[in-house]
């Protein structure tokens, strides 16, 4: 079987704000198609920066980053936006926009993607089955600022999944929240991946989120999580320190990983099934 | 060499930063004429920069034509010309006091509410998120609200103006029991072509100091809410500083080639 695709490759890229000092230095690394990648490290250590390079949000100062088999490193901002168009992502703060309803936040990208072409009819359509797939058509008319933290942390999973892109990029989806909410969100983000076979970039503090993606797997019949078994995930733990990249590799070589910094990422998982 | 070091240093952030704003504007300019318009944006701006700016525009141009009359009617009567303040009022009101003050009254307003808009949607990542959604907030926010300025600001000085002449009026009827139809008279005749194109022209120009200088700082906010309170304010002083100086210099080129 040929390898399958990649559909993001950065290739020796470092990130400066101001000169000489990389937020991003010299990380390198592939996400094949339908990998999920976990994605961890201290605050500041340059986790949304990585994200938002991916993106084109941010430009790199050094090295080469694909996105969907495209060079997107010097690309104008106007060409940009057709592969954005095939990525969707999660901010960390949700990003909604706040003069806008639920609704119109969702209906945006489906409005506004010029290579998205779906008809106003059908326009609802779309963003009622998107929020319903987090679970919050009751609040379609609510404006973000009248929503919970968790409730705009899933409208904003609706945006970003409105579009059916088949790259997700999910920064801190479970920050700030409690562990009920958390698990809430974990199980949208594996239910995305196994329903819509979608590859994802997971950025997280919480090591029972990349445990609860590495492990279970989304059941359709019972809406629930249950453990994959045999049905391996193909999930990839990678740990940033300071703008370098000081870990990737699997689950089980995580925990046996012998660094310090490393290891204070990784707890024993907290919930079973 | 030290000095002129130091001297380079200080003036590489305000070089940078007007290099920003030359960008920013000739891409808001450029998209004038580009897909997508977005029209609705558009006519929210016009309401919100235009119609919401009536109340105190009206409050300007009254108050502003009163107290002209009031003071220009003492000074001519010293000579006897009472007669002629009407002429003195809209000439006034129509070249200078009308666009400076109405275009001062928008600034205040609108300047630093356009900064403090786009400085929150920054500061909460919503223009990145715009971006990643495949929308170019210069097209979406900054196009948008500079054709609104530039269509609605020579508007509100026409009411000022309007308005002032009115305040003038009255203070002239009470005052110095001018005739109505000799004031009002006075008031269009003293106003030749030039003037009008003066008093036109200039709103005009301050609508682009207004919109940009606002979306400028608003787009340049960082550090939360205290980073967009910071931009708010310098918007609002830069565009009337800016507003006050083009003036002058906009008042110098009508007088040097329109002869009066
Ligand atoms: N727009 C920017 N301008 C200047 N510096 C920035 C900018 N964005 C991020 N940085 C810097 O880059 C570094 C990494 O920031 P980043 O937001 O990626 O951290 P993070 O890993 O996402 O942290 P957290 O877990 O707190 O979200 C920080 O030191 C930050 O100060
Ligand atoms: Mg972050």
């Amino acid at each position: 079987m040929a390898a399958a695709a990649n559909l993001l490759e950065f290739d020796k890229v470092s990130v400066e704000f101001d000169a000489g000092v990389p937020v991003l230095d010299q990380i390198s690394f592939s996400v094949p198609e339908g990998q999920t990648r976990i994605i961890m490290g201290a605050a500041g250590s340059g986790k949304t920066v990585l994200l938002k390079t991916a993106m084109g949000l941010n430009r790199a100062c050094a090295g080469r980053i694909s996105l969907l088999g495209e060079d997107i490193t010097e690309k104008p901002e106007n060409q940009l936006f057709d592969i954005r168009a095939r990525v969707g992502m999660l901010f960390q703060d949700s990003a909604l926009f706040d003069s806008m309803t639920v609704a119109q936040n969702v209906a945006y990208p489906l409005l506004n993607q010029k290579s998205i072409q779906i008809p106003r009819d059908k326009m609802e359509e779309k963003v009622r089955e998107s929020l319903r797939f987090v679970e919050l058509e009751q609040a379609l008319t609510k404006y973000p600022s009248e929503l919970s933290g968790g409730m705009r942390r899933r409208a904003a999973i609706a945006r970003a999944v409105v579009t059916g892109p088949p790259l997700l990029l999910y920064d801190s989806p479970t920050a700030g929240l409690d562990p009920i909410t958390a698990h809430t969100i974990m199980a949208l983000i594996i239910k995305e991946r196994d329903m819509d076979n979608t590859t994802a970039l997971v950025v997280t503090h919480r090591y029972q989120d990349g445990n609860l993606v590495a492990n279970f797997r989304y059941n359709p019949d019972s809406g629930t999580l249950d453990p994959a078994g045999e049905r391996a995930t193909n999930t990839v733990f990678m740990v940033l320190r300071e703008g370098r990249l000081v870990f990737e590799g699997t689950q089980t070589e995580l925990e046996a990983c012998s660094d310090s910094y490393v290891g204070k990422f990784v707890k024993k998982p907290e919930y079973a099934a | 060499m030290l000095a002129s070091g130091f001297v380079l240093e200080f003036l590489k952030g305000p070089t940078l930063a007007l290099q920003e704003f030359y960008l920013l504007t000739g891409r808001a300019m450029r998209n004038v004429t580009r897909q997508p318009h977005y029209t609705d944006d558009i006519k929210l701006q016009m309401d919100s920069i235009g119609v919401g700016s009536i109340p105190i525009v009206l409050l300007t141009g009254f108050f502003s034509g009163a107290v002209m009359a009031l003071q220009m009617g003492r000074a001519l009567q010293q000579y006897g010309q009472t007669g002629r303040t009407g002429t003195v009022v809209s000439i006034i009101l129509v070249r200078e006091l009308g666009p400076v003050l109405t275009a001062l009254m928008v600034a205040g307003r609108n300047a630093s509410g356009i900064a403090s808009e786009l400085g929150s949607m920054k500061v909460t990542e919503q223009i990145d998120a715009m971006r990643a959604l495949g929308t170019d907030p210069i097209q979406k926010l900054v196009t948008p609200r500079m054709i609104a300025t530039g269509v609605m600001l020579p508007c509100l000085t026409v009411i000022d103006d309007f308005v002032g002449m009115v305040g003038g009026w009255i203070i002239g009827k009470l005052l110095y029991d001018l005739d109505a139809l000799q004031y009002w008279s006075q008031t269009w005749h003293a106003l030749v072509w030039s003037d009008v194109v003066q008093g036109l022209l200039k709103p005009f120009v301050y609508s682009f100091v207004i919109s940009l200088i606002g979306c400028f700082y608003g787009l340049r906010a960082s550090g939360g809410t205290q980073g967009v309170g910071r931009a708010t304010t310098q918007a609002m002083v830069a565009a009337s500083v800016t507003i006050l100086i083009l003036n002058l210099f906009m008042g110098l080129i009508f007088v040097k080639y329109s002869g009066n």
